[in-house]
């Protein structure tokens, strides 16, 4: 069985310039939404995931579900300092940082409307505990000192943030020393303090959370039972990764199913563009179409040309709309995370899964845009078309 | 009268593809529609915020709470009626997903000053008097099927525990505007459990609600309220309820213009096949055209032509797209449950609905008119389909 050669198929869609642009446009739009919607829906679940070490622990309250919401008292944090299992620093103290989480309001750049930033209380062990955060600019606040660092996204979206400026808020000035580079994660998103001046400052007395390394990565089932089992701990362990990978869970899912329900509608604005095309074609080609098929060409063979036809029109719009979709990469974007009631910085990531699931959509609007037109082609009568020329 | 059945005639030569351009176009019109109604659904909010209402918080933010002593001092405020307070209860109902607002609230004054909460005198009454009791809006009641007498247990998230609350009252939103997904419960039952676990977390408040009788001195009291508490250890921050209501929507801003970006984005591509199917008009007709024009007709003419067909297509799917916007964003409330308690899609939306069809059907007609306007009558001819 002889096939149509591939040339044929481009020369066609070359002939028709216009109408090819416009329906590839149509896909290219659609794809471009649809890849858009996951990479943002990825890049939410990146942030956090590299929000979480591997071998960490977070303890919070039970039944908190995030930081803010949750408390542990002084005494609660010397008994969990005391639990098997913990790694010790360089010094043998046990890695444990004890750190005050609150929620202020701070005006956005450009728009100037207020929005959430977490502050964190926290110490030397809370920067051990966390490898992926770096300075990048300044030193280290300093303990005892009303001394901050901004996370870099704060920074970027935030009014009054920057180093050497002051902020105020909880009755006092506290001066901005350094800049953090937490490589895209969601401390970028924080600005951090010294754990005893924060409580002071908020007229807290207990902790939100406590997080801790384990001495080796197994230890955590041990350790969580051993919490359980003290009746003055009513709290709940979680390793790090679980914790954050739940706190983005609602709102990668929320876009995720909001975008994907909008990409499957207009696919059908798109798909029904691609038929009308595929359709002119077959229409405006019945006599080369007889004549192909009085040269011997099967039907077979006219069906795969025109689906064929259709399916590199896909492929066209598929890769502009990716192509568009991957300059996004260059973006941050910024929202309150409802989880945490805090604003989340985070940036658009497109992953080889995203790249192929959305050229598949794309592939899939083509196949069912042309399929019918290129049936219809295939069941033309040679005579009658050939009496069409 | 001719012209139009000329048109008519036109636009439908091709069925198929008038028909399928047609759909691309209700279901773009339709998805343009919905799209407005969700960022409307958003501001639902604000849209229902009173102007005789401020609100008070902290100024850290709104997770700090004011003490209840405050009440005393801003009711003693110039200007200011009448004062209650809420506190956010954040419970959980049997799991995560059935997320709905609670807030625990002083009974009377709250009610009293949110008129637009509708409830039966009785059943008001049952519910003031039970310190256990609560009262939530009818959509809510319908959606998990609660009747009056119900026990309802939430797990707190905020104050630990399992709370039981009975159900006293429903309550019916005085218009559609009007939020019928929310919980309220006594805010002293809280807090006499709050005063037994943590002392001096005890008597604490999220946020006052002021009543004022003069809308115009919003401002002005605002900032009485806030200059009585500046440089204590609690300062306040007073704005009116539609800005306290908006700086929850500007919040999610990002997701709103990415919403509103999409919405446009469906006109666009839905442009894009209608201008196609014009081209594609134009270009078998070219013939057609070149006769008209040997005839004697204007080049005008055949530009009316096809700017009338491509406007009628665009009516007609208009219309169609219009109308079914009303069955389906009902079908769309229905589904989302209590994500948006307010869905309703407005005038404002449908106008624009109606407006992005005529730019769509203008748009497409643009180049194969421009194109056609300017054939050679000579080339027109010679070029049989």
């Amino acid at each position: 069985m002889k096939r149509l050669p591939l040339a044929y198929i481009v020369r066609n869609l070359w002939l028709r310039r216009v109408t090819t642009g416009l329906t590839a446009l149509g896909m290219a739009l659609v794809v471009y939404v649809f890849a858009t919607v996951l990479m943002m829906s990825e890049g939410i679940r990146a942030t956090l995931v590299a929000t979480g070490q591997a071998d960490n622990v977070i303890i919070l309250r039970k039944g908190a579900g995030a930081e803010i919401n949750s408390a542990v008292g002084r005494e609660q944090v010397g008994i969990i300092e005391t639990l098997p299992g913990i790694a010790s620093d360089a010094l043998g103290r046990p890695l444990v940082s004890r750190e005050p989480v609150v929620l202020i309001n701070l005006p956005k750049r450009g728009s100037g409307k207020p929005s959430n930033v977490t502050v964190r209380g926290t110490s030397e062990a809370g920067g051990e505990l966390r490898p992926q955060v770096r300075l990048s600019e300044g030193r280290m606040f300093r303990r005892g000192t009303s001394e901050i660092v901004a996370g870099s996204a704060v920074v970027a979206g935030f009014q009054g943030v920057g180093l050497g400026q002051t902020l105020r808020f909880a009755g006092r000035d506290w001066l901005v020393v350094g800049v953090l580079d937490a490589g895209r994660s969601g401390f970028d998103s924080e600005l951090w303090g010294d754990s005893e001046q924060m409580l002071q400052a908020f007229r807290r007395t207990s902790f939100s959370t406590v997080v801790l390394r384990l001495a080796n990565e197994n230890g955590f089932d041990r350790l969580r039972q051993a919490l359980e089992d003290d009746p003055r701990l009513a709290l709940e362990a979680k390793p790090e990764r679980v914790f954050y990978a739940e706190q983005s869970e609602a709102l990668a899912t929320f876009i995720r199913l909001l975008g994907s329900a909008l990409a499957v509608v207009f696919s059908i604005g798109a798909v029904v563009g691609a038929m009308i095309t595929m359709f002119a074609a077959v229409a405006a080609r019945s006599g080369e179409i007889g004549t192909l098929r009085a040269l011997g060409f099967r039907r077979s063979a006219v069906l795969l040309a025109f689906l064929g036809e259709s399916l590199l029109l896909a492929v066209l719009g598929g890769a502009l709309g990716l192509l568009a979709a991957s300059a996004m990469q260059a973006f941050d974007i910024s929202t309150t995370n409802f989880q945490t009631f805090a604003e989340l910085a985070f940036r658009f990531v497109l992953t080889p899964t995203i790249a192929v699931q959305a050229m598949a959509f794309a592939l899939a609007m083509g196949v069912v845009g042309g399929v019918i037109p290129a049936w219809r082609a295939a069941r033309l009568e040679i005579a009658e078309c050939l009496r069409a020329v | 009268m001719f012209l139009l059945r000329l048109l008519l005639k036109n636009a439908f030569r091709h069925k198929l593809r008038t028909v399928l351009t047609l759909i691309g176009l209700v279901v773009a019109i339709c998805a343009f529609g919905l799209l407005r109604t969700i960022i409307d659904a958003w501001y639902a909010g604000v849209e229902a915020s009173s102007s005789t209402r401020l609100v008070t918080r902290s100024s850290i933010s709104l997770t700090f709470q004011l003490p209840l002593g405050y009440a005393q001092r801003i009711r003693a405020v110039d200007g200011v009626r009448a004062i209650s307070w809420a506190n956010w209860f954040g419970g959980v109902y049997i799991t995560e997903r059935n997320f709905f607002p609670q807030f625990a609230i002083d009974p009377a004054s709250y009610l009293a000053l949110y008129p637009e909460y509708v409830i039966a005198d009785a059943e008001k009454l049952a519910f003031l008097r039970d310190r256990q009791a609560a009262v939530v809006g009818r959509g809510l009641a319908n959606k998990f099927g609660w009747r009056i007498g119900d026990t309802i247990p939430l797990r707190g998230t905020i104050y630990p525990g399992t709370w039981t609350f009975n159900l006293r009252a429903i309550y019916d939103g005085v218009d559609a505007k009007t939020d019928e997904n929310q919980m309220f419960v006594h805010w002293s039952l809280i807090n006499e459990s709050v005063r037994q676990s943590t002392r001096r977390a005890a008597d604490s408040v999220g946020v006052y609600i002021v009543g004022i009788d003069e809308p115009n001195n919003a401002a002005l009291i605002s900032q009485r309220i806030d200059a009585l508490f500046a440089n204590s250890l609690a300062e306040t921050l007073t704005e009116t309820e539609k800005a306290f209501q908006l700086s929850f929507v500007s919040m999610s801003e990002a997701i709103l213009v990415a919403i509103q970006a999409v919405s446009l984005i469906i006109i666009v591509i839905i442009m894009a096949v209608m201008a196609n199917t014009m081209t594609m008009t134009a270009r078998e007709r070219l013939a057609e055209y070149a006769t008209l024009r040997a005839l004697g007709f204007p080049p005008g003419f055949v530009v009316r032509l096809l700017y009338g067909e491509s406007l009628l297509i665009a009516a007609i799917g208009g219309a169609l797209g219009v109308a079914a916007t009303l069955p389906l964003a009902a079908a769309f409330a229905r589904a989302a449950g209590t994500l948006f308690p307010v869905f309703q899609v407005s005038a404002l939306t449908m106008a624009l609905q109606w407006l992005a069809a005529l730019i769509v059907g203008s748009v497409a007609a643009a180049w194969p008119a421009w194109r056609m306007s300017r054939i050679d009558i000579v080339d027109g001819l010679r070029h049989v389909a």
